[in-house]
């Protein structure tokens, strides 16, 4: 029996949130290898099972078991930290408790601003999401988070790209649609950095790499793994078991199932190329009984979400989960509680990059407003996470005897940026009187001021003359690869 | 006598500026006191020195830069410089004055914060406040502002059942005949309520307080 020693009373407390003891965790790691042994995992490309059997994996047609001390090996080849940078090189560090956010990816629609509908996304919404999230600040990472309508599918995933990088400095959670879809974007981020030798130095992107449950890994997905790894661009396995239709319905079954899959997705990878970075990431949902929709706002998709954190933990890896997203179809009652529960759950769980800020209706509709909203929950939620600081023990004897004028002493003047979280404007903190005099706006009607202030500034961060031609190179070439005809692509 | 010359005189202000900006009462003071040793005249460092940051802070309170703690610190670093100064301004002093003003929270209310505020605000923007705490009879408001010849009588409600002074207050100043203005604020209080009473303003909050007094006092 060990016991961890009190923390000295200086050292602020960590505040933290777990669903399982460190035993059930090395249990469900022990079952998830049992299962990759003995059922083993699918994988759909030729290539994929070729490099398996190499490793001297057994194989049953596309069936792949895999063994212990493969899975072992990998877990010890794969970094425990990944150190993102942005455009001008500002660090986001994936590692240990870390919490960072970005926009819910991948979106079909956005939620219109005047129908309060969805609808179909534009070239032109995409550069706008880019633009709001720049402008949050408790946003850390951008996520190519919708996909444009008016842009021929088979360059859309470059093509968001393309944007995303021409308007935010922010680092990017992406992925491709398509198997040679990678090359294209692989080289826009390295226009950005410079050179590959810098993009594998201080990567710009995260690939989400998406398992197929249960336990296969498609053509796409399992090239993809294999390119990021090759390349140096981080990967982040997203397994998705959907409880009680693709997963079985018990929740520690459902992270037996997440552990089995990511394994095996990393096992590809560290394969592909030992020491490559890669996020231990994920997007379980909860099958809902009487819709047949898949919630990952739904509590229990939460509770595996945490769970899943703690193997990552354990595992050594950094951590991803979609969370801060909801199943409401307006930036509504549902959207704010279901949004705010899952970032201050993340961020308790201290998961290294969370997915799902601004998204609604199952991870299908972007909203810029509930982004604004969001990004607020996120700042609350990182805050809760910072804990109750302990730098002013001792001091509470000499503050009360002396002068009791505290919005006026200089300790609450030092002080009270650091332990009071101060709103943006979508927050109603003012009187009524104050609140009435600014137009009496709702949540979503406030936010809405704040995005047309936003989207009023224009491009906050324009690439260098240079990088912005390189750019439109790479995309017209692509284009034309593809048979797309572009007027012009850049906005 | 010795003059500061332009280069040290062009520091010192901006000394001083900083000191208000930092919220720092003690170099406000130090500095305050420096400049009349320095032969600088007592005007010279107000509206050139101290005055500036004042209104940077404004501006910075009102862009959201800049919260509560750090108005009430510059306000408050800015009364230190004014005790230094005021007593050597003589017949300047009274020129200078926005106005007098009597500032206090109603007989059965306790709740000093928003009083203080706005008094502090009031003080670091050039009226002359005499603020007499928290739950002030009406007939000290009355007597405060006799002996003072007041321009405005402040008063402050957090309590909804408190709120009712307010109206005895207009009454009491009205029936004593005093020439000073009464002004309402707190939490229940409202524009609806300060016309209801017959009081002579209202406002939201400490900021827009100073504009109100300011608005009520004329020049």
């Amino acid at each position: 029996m060990t016991s961890t020693p009190p923390a000295p009373l200086t050292e602020t407390l960590r505040p933290r949130v777990t669903v399982l003891s460190d035993p059930q965790v090395d249990g469900i790691v022990d079952q998830a290898l049992d299962v990759l042994a003995t059922v083993g995992v699918e994988v759909e490309d030729d290539a994929t099972r070729s490099l398996l059997a190499d490793a001297g994996e057994r194989l049953n047609g596309e069936r792949v078991f895999l063994r212990e001390r493969s899975v072992r090996d990998a877990i010890a080849s794969a970094p425990s930290r990944l150190l993102l940078a942005d455009r001008d090189g500002g660090e986001l560090d994936l590692s240990g408790d870390n919490v960072h956010f970005d926009p819910g990816s991948t979106a079909l629609h956005i939620l219109d601003r005047e129908t309060r509908r969805r609808r179909s996304p534009s070239a032109r919404d995409v550069v706008h999401l880019a633009w709001v999230t720049e402008a949050c600040r408790n946003i850390q990472a951008q996520s190519t988070g919708l996909v444009p309508a008016d842009v021929p599918e088979t360059v859309a995933d470059c093509y968001r790209l393309y944007l995303a990088l021409r308007h935010s400095r922010k680092p990017v959670v992406t992925g491709t649609f398509r198997g040679d879809g990678f090359a294209v974007m692989r080289d826009m981020l390295i226009a950005v950095r410079g050179s590959e030798e810098e993009l594998r130095r201080r990567p710009l992107a995260i690939f989400d790499c998406c398992s197929t449950p249960p336990l296969i890994w498609s053509e796409l997905a399992a090239r993809s793994l294999i390119d990021c790894a090759r390349a140096g661009i981080p990967a982040e396995l997203i397994s998705v078991p959907l409880g009680g239709a693709t997963a079985p319905v018990t929740l520690r079954e459902m992270v037996v199932q997440h552990c089995a899959e990511s394994l095996s997705g990393l096992v590809i990878h560290q394969l592909a190329s030992p020491g490559s970075p890669v996020v231990y990431g994920g997007a379980p949902a909860a099958f809902d009984m009487r819709h047949g929709t898949a919630s990952m706002a739904a509590v229990e998709a939460m509770m595996v979400d945490v769970a899943c954190c703690q193997v990552g933990k354990r595992l050594g890896l950094p951590t991803h989960a979609y969370m801060g997203l909801s199943d409401a179809k307006s930036a509504d009652w549902q959207a704010g509680a279901e949004s705010a529960m899952g970032v201050g759950l993340a961020a308790l769980a201290g998961i290294n990059m969370v997915s799902g800020p601004g998204m609604l209706d199952f991870a299908s509709c972007q909203s810029l407003e509930k982004l604004v909203l969001d990004n607020e929950a996120c700042a609350s939620a990182l805050r809760l996470a910072s804990g109750v600081s302990q730098a002013s023990a001792g001091l509470a004897t000499e503050l009360l005897a002396g002068d009791r004028n505290f919005l006026g002493h200089p300790h609450t003047r030092r002080n009270f940026r650091a332990e009071l979280h101060m709103p943006g404007p979508a927050i109603s903190r003012g009187s009524y009187g104050e609140w009435e005099q600014a137009g009496g706006r709702d949540a979503f009607d406030a936010a809405a001021v704040e995005v047309d202030r936003i989207l009023a500034r224009g491009n906050p961060a324009p690439l260098p003359d240079d990088t912005a031609r390189e750019l439109d190179r790479l995309m017209d070439g692509e284009a034309a690869r593809c048979g797309v005809e572009g007027p012009s692509w850049s906005l | 006598m010795t003059e500061v010359p332009g280069e040290g005189r062009h520091e010192l202000l901006a000394a001083m500026n900083q000191s208000i900006l930092d919220g720092d009462d003690e170099a406000a003071d130090r500095l305050a006191r420096e400049a009349l040793a320095a032969r600088i005249e007592p005007l010279e460092a107000i509206d050139r020195g101290f005055t500036p940051g004042l209104r940077e802070v404004g501006r910075l309170f009102e862009d959201g830069e800049y919260f509560l703690p750090e108005l009430v610190t510059a306000a408050q670093a800015m009364q230190a410089a004014m005790a230094v100064l005021r007593p050597v301004l003589g017949e300047q002093a009274s020129e200078r004055t926005l106005g007098r003003v009597v500032i206090g929270t109603v007989p059965g209310d306790i709740h000093d914060i928003g009083k203080t505020l706005v008094g502090t605000l009031l003080a670091a923007n050039g009226f002359e406040v005499s603020d007499e705490g928290v739950d002030v009879p009406i007939e000290r408001f009355v007597e405060r502002a006799r002996e003072l010849d007041a321009d405005l009588v402040c008063a402050s409600a957090l309590l909804t059942t408190t709120m009712a002074m307010q109206r005895d207050l207009v009454n009491a100043v009205r029936s004593a005949g005093l020439r000073a203005r009464v002004l309402v604020g707190g939490a229940p209080v409202n524009q609806a309520w300060a016309e209801e009473i017959g009081a002579d303003g209202y406002a939201e909050n400490a900021a827009a307080a100073v504009d109100l007094a300011r608005r009520t006092v004329p020049p």
